[in-house]
C-alpha cells in the first residue's frame, strides 16, 4: 500500500525535549490576547467589534470576505482596540486585541449537541465553517472549502499525522492524549464527504501513537493507521498523498483532482469539538521548545496569545534566544518581535540557542555537488534555478520549474556550500509573478 | 527582551546538515590513503615523497594566485589537496619532481583558478594536468617500473629500479597478449603502472568508504565500469576467454581510480540522475575506443576530459521529469502542441 517519494532529508529530531511531557494548560492565563484577522489563507476577516465591546469565548469577532474562516474571541473580556499589530507572518496585520477578565464566560451560541450521529454531511460542513476550522499544520487552508471542493471528488481520505518536522510533538501528544477526537473527528469528515474510509498518516518515530491510534480504531476497521518511514517533508500534502496513495498532484492542480482531501490531525480534533461541544477554534496545541528554553512544553493556549507570553509558561529563556520561530527549523517563520501572538496554524514556538543555529560559511560556493538535486521532492534541479536566478534570468530559472518549488527547503539543508537556495527562490518566485503580471 | 535577545531574522530554513564542503573532501582524502599506502609498499617511498611534493605543490599555487588576485584564501577546504594527490596518481613514480610541479601549477592555475575557482572549472584539474604533462614529456610520462621490495633500496632516487610496463602497454594487452600478472596480482596491486591506479583491492576500499559516507553516488561509477565490462566481454582479444579478458580490461590501467575518484569529481560531472548515467556509459564507450582502436594504451584520462566537456549539454537535455506530470499528460501535450503547429502552417499558406 505504501509508496516511495523521490528525495527528501532526515534532519536530527530533537523531539526528546518534550514528546513525553502531557499538553499542559496555560499556568496563568494570558492578561490579554491580540488576535490577527488573517490566520489562514485567502482574504483578512473584517473585525466586526468595536473598541469597549465586551465579548465572550467563541463569540463571533471576524467575518469572512472572500475566501476565508470566521474569527472568534478565545477569552471573555473587554476589546481595547482594533488596529495593526505585527503578527507571525512577518507583516503588522489588523487585530483584535481583547483584554481577559479571567471569568472565561462562554458564549451562548456554543451549545453543546446531544445527536450528532443524526447530523447530515451539509449540516457537518456548516458547523466545521461557522467553527472558522482552518489547517492547523501550517499553510492555514480554510478547512470547509477544502471539504467543499473535494465532495464527489474525492474517493480517499488522508489524516497527517506525519509531523515530519524536527522539533516539533504537538501533534504527536494530541494522538496520544486525545486520540479518541481524531478518530471520530474523521469519522465527521467521512460522513461530510460520504465516504466510508480514511487513511492516517504517522511517522514511525511515533510508534506509540500508531499503536494507540490502532487500538482506538477497534474492529470498526474504517480507519487505516499507516507507519510511515521517518522522511521530511512527508507531512507536505503531495508527498503524503505520493506516499499513501501513490499518485502525484500534477502542476496547478489540487489533491482534490487526484481524489485525495488531506487534514491536519489537530484540524480533526477541532472538528470533533466544533460538532460535538459546538466551541469554535479557539485554542490550539502548541510546542514550546529549543535550546534556549528552560522547560520545553506542549501547550493548551488561546489564540491570541503572545509567544512572550507562551515562553514565560515554559520556564523563560535559560539563555539568549538567538533566532525565534514561529514553527518548525525547516519551514518556519523567523519572528523579530515576542509580541507576535498564536495564530490557527501555529504548532511550535522554537526558540533557538546561538549553538543550534547553522554554521555559515563566509562563501557560498557550489561546488555542483547535486545533493540538492537528489533530495528535492519536486524533482527540481535547485542549482541550476539559483544560478539563473542569482544572474536575475527569471525566465530561464522559470522553464526549469521554479514555481514548481515548495520551499521545503530540503536543497538548502543538504547543500554543503550553505548557500541560502529557498530565500532566493523566493525572490525569483516574486519576480517571475510580476513577469506574468504585466503581461 | 527583544534588545537583550538580538533575535536574528532569516529565510527558512533554519537547520542544515552538519556536512560542509569541507567534510566531503576530507573524506575524499581520508578514501585515496590506502592506495597510497599500498603505492608506498610496492614502489618505495619515491611514491609518499612524490605525493608530498605534489600535494605541497597545488597547495601552495591555490594560496599564491589567491594572494596575488587578492582572493579569499580556499586552501584550507582540501580541494587543491585532492588536486595534489589525484595528480601524482595518474603519474608514474619516477616522474621528476619538477615535472610534477609543472603538472600542479598547470592544474591548479590554468585549469581551475583562471576558469574561476572551485566549482567552476569545467575538466577535471588533475586529469587536465595529465594530458598536459602527457603532450610535454612523453616519455618519463611513460616509464614504468617493476613494483616489489627491490624499490626500497633507492630512496628518493629511482635511477636503478628495473624498468617494466602496464598491463595494458602496446607490447601486451593492446595486442591480446594478457602480461605476466596474475589476476590477483592485478587485485592487490602488483603490477606496473601509475602511482594511485595499481591496486584496484585499495581503490575499491577507499571507494567503499566513500560510499558509506554518502560522498558519492554509484550511478557514474556503475555506468562507467559496467559498459567497459560489456563491451570487453563481447569482444574479447586473443584467446584467453571473455570473462577472463574482461577482469583483465576492469583492472588493468586506470578506470578504477577514474570511476570512483575521477569521473565522480563533483564539479565535471552531471547533476541529474540520468545525466550522470550517461556521462558514465559515455566515458566507459570512450575508453574502450581509445584501447581498441586509438594510438594509446590506456584511454581513461582522455575517456573522462571528453566527458568532462559535455557535462553542460547532458545537464540540460536530462531534466528530471516533472512532478505530477505522468506519460500519458506528456504525449497529450505533444499532440496538442503538433495540432497548434499544423494549425498555424495551414493558416499561413492560406
Amino acid at each position: 500500500m505504501k509508496h516511495k517519494f523521490y528525495g527528501g532529508v532526515h534532519p536530527a529530531e530533537h523531539k526528546d525535549a518534550t514528546e513525553h511531557k502531557p499538553i499542559a494548560p496555560l499556568a496563568n492565563a494570558p492578561a490579554q490576547v491580540v488576535i490577527p484577522m488573517n490566520m489562514h489563507i485567502g482574504a483578512p476577516c473584517k473585525p466586526i467589534v468595536a473598541k469597549g465591546d465586551q465579548v465572550k469565548i467563541g463569540q463571533l469577532i471576524g467575518e469572512t470576505t472572500g475566501l476565508g474562516a470566521p474569527i472568534h474571541a478565545s477569552v471573555s473580556g473587554k476589546v481595547v482596540a482594533v488596529e495593526p499589530r505585527p503578527a507571525a507572518t512577518g507583516f503588522p496585520v489588523m487585530s483584535v486585541v481583547i483584554e481577559n477578565d479571567f471569568q472565561n464566560e462562554v458564549s451562548p451560541d456554543c451549545k453543546k449537541r446531544d445527536n450528532v450521529d443524526a447530523l447530515t454531511p451539509q449540516e457537518i460542513v456548516d458547523i466545521i465553517r461557522d467553527a472558522g476550522i482552518t489547517g492547523m499544520g501550517g499553510a492555514g487552508f480554510p478547512t470547509h472549502v477544502k471539504i467543499g471542493s473535494a465532495i464527489g471528488k474525492a474517493d480517499t481520505i488522508i489524516v497527517n499525522g506525519a509531523e515530519c518536522e524536527p522539533y516539533i510533538t504537538s501533534d504527536h501528544r494530541l494522538m496520544l492524549e486525545h486520540g479518541e477526537k481524531i478518530i471520530q473527528g474523521v469519522r465527521f469528515i467521512m460522513k461530510a464527504l460520504s465516504l466510508n474510509n480514511a487513511f492516517i498518516g504517522v511517522e514511525d518515530n511515533k510508534m506509540d501513537a500508531v499503536t494507540h491510534l490502532k487500538g482506538l480504531v477497534g474492529e470498526k476497521n474504517d480507519i487505516t493507521v499507516e507507519a510511515l518511514h521517518t522522511c521530511y517533508p512527508q507531512g507536505a500534502e503531495k508527498q503524503l498523498i505520493q506516499r499513501i496513495t501513490g499518485r502525484e498532484v500534477p502542476p496547478g492542480k489540487l489533491p482534490a483532482d487526484v481524489g485525495c482531501c488531506v487534514f491536519n490531525v489537530a484540524t480533526v480534533s477541532a472538528v470533533y469539538d466544533a460538532v460535538v461541544s459546538g466551541m469554535p477554534l479557539v485554542q490550539r496545541i502548541v510546542t514550546v521548545t529549543g535550546g534556549a528554553i528552560k522547560n520545553p512544553v506542549n501547550l493548551l493556549a488561546p489564540l491570541g496569545t503572545s509567544f512572550e507570553h507562551l515562553v514565560e509558561e515554559a520556564g523563560g529563556f535559560s539563555e539568549p534566544a538567538n533566532r525565534v520561530i514561529s514553527g518548525g527549523p525547516m519551514m518556519g517563520v523567523a519572528q523579530y518581535d515576542l509580541s507576535v501572538t498564536l495564530g490557527k496554524a501555529t504548532n511550535c514556538v522554537l526558540c533557538l540557542s546561538k549553538k543550534e543555529m547553522p554554521a555559515t560559511s563566509e562563501r557560498h560556493v557550489c561546488i555542483r555537488c547535486a545533493r540538492c538535486v537528489n533530495v528535492c521532492p519536486m524533482h527540481l534541479l535547485p542549482l541550476y534555478m539559483n544560478m539563473y536566478s542569482k544572474k536575475s534570468e527569471w525566465r530561464e530559472a522559470e522553464t526549469l520549474r521554479l514555481m514548481d518549488c515548495m520551499e521545503c527547503g530540503c536543497c538548502q539543508y543538504i547543500c554543503p556550500g550553505r548557500i541560502p537556495l529557498v530565500q532566493q527562490f523566493r525572490t525569483a518566485k516574486f519576480e517571475v509573478r510580476q513577469l506574468a503580471a504585466k503581461k | 527582551m527583544n534588545e537583550q535577545h538580538r533575535l536574528s531574522v532569516a529565510s527558512s530554513p533554519h537547520a542544515s546538515s552538519p556536512v560542509g564542503t569541507k567534510n566531503l573532501m576530507l573524506d575524499v582524502v581520508i578514501a585515496l590513503i590506502p592506495a597510497l599506502c599500498i603505492s608506498i609498499y610496492f614502489f618505495g617511498p619515491r611514491a609518499l615523497t612524490i605525493t608530498a611534493v605534489s600535494v605541497i605543490g597545488c597547495v601552495f599555487f591555490e594560496w599564491l594566485y589567491e594572494k596575488v588576485m587578492k582572493k579569499p584564501s580556499t586552501i584550507g577546504d582540501y580541494t587543491a589537496v585532492i588536486t595534489g594527490i589525484l595528480l601524482v596518481f595518474v603519474c608514474p613514480v619516477t616522474l621528476p619532481y619538477w615535472m610534477v610541479l609543472l603538472g600542479d601549477f598547470f592544474a591548479i592555475i590554468i585549469v581551475k583558478q583562471l576558469f574561476g575557482g572551485l566549482g567552476t572549472n569545467f575538466l577535471n584539474p588533475a586529469l587536465a594536468g595529465r594530458a598536459f604533462l602527457m603532450l610535454c614529456y612523453p616519455v618519463p610520462m611513460t616509464t614504468w617500473i617493476k613494483p616489489g621490495v627491490e624499490n626500497w633500496a633507492s630512496i628518493g632516487t629511482v635511477v636503478d629500479a628495473v624498468t617494466g610496463s602496464t598491463p595494458l602497454s602496446n607490447d601486451l594487452m593492446k595486442h591480446g597478449t594478457l602480461p605476466d600478472a596474475s589476476l590477483w596480482d592485478m587485485f592487490i596491486g602488483n603490477v606496473g603502472g601509475c602511482v594511485g591506479e595499481v591496486s584496484v583491492l585499495m581503490l575499491l576500499l577507499g571507494a567503499a568508504y566513500m560510499l558509506f559516507r554518502g560522498v558519492i553516488r554509484l550511478r557514474i561509477p556503475l555506468a562507467y565500469l559496467g559498459t567497459v565490462a560489456v563491451i570487453a566481454f563481447l569482444f574479447p582479444k586473443g584467446d584467453v576467454g571473455n570473462l577472463t579478458w574482461m577482469l583483465y580490461e576492469l583492472m588493468g590501467g586506470g578506470i578504477v581510480l577514474g570511476a570512483f575518484f575521477m569521473a565522480t569529481d563533483y564539479v565535471t560531472s552531471p547533476n541529474t540522475p540520468k545525466g550522470e548515467i550517461i556521462f558514465g556509459v559515455g566515458c566507459g564507450l570512450i575508453t574502450m575506443l581509445i584501447r581498441y582502436f586509438g594510438g594509446y594504451p590506456e584511454g581513461c584520462c582522455y575517456s573522462i576530459l571528453i566527458m568532462n566537456l559535455c557535462v553542460w549539454l547532458i545537464d540540460k537535455y536530462t531534466l528530471p521529469s516533472r512532478y505530477g506530470v505522468t506519460k500519458a499528460m506528456r504525449q497529450e501535450a505533444k499532440a496538442l502542441e503538433k495540432q497548434q503547429k499544423l494549425a498555424a502552417k495551414e493558416e499561413a499558406k492560406s
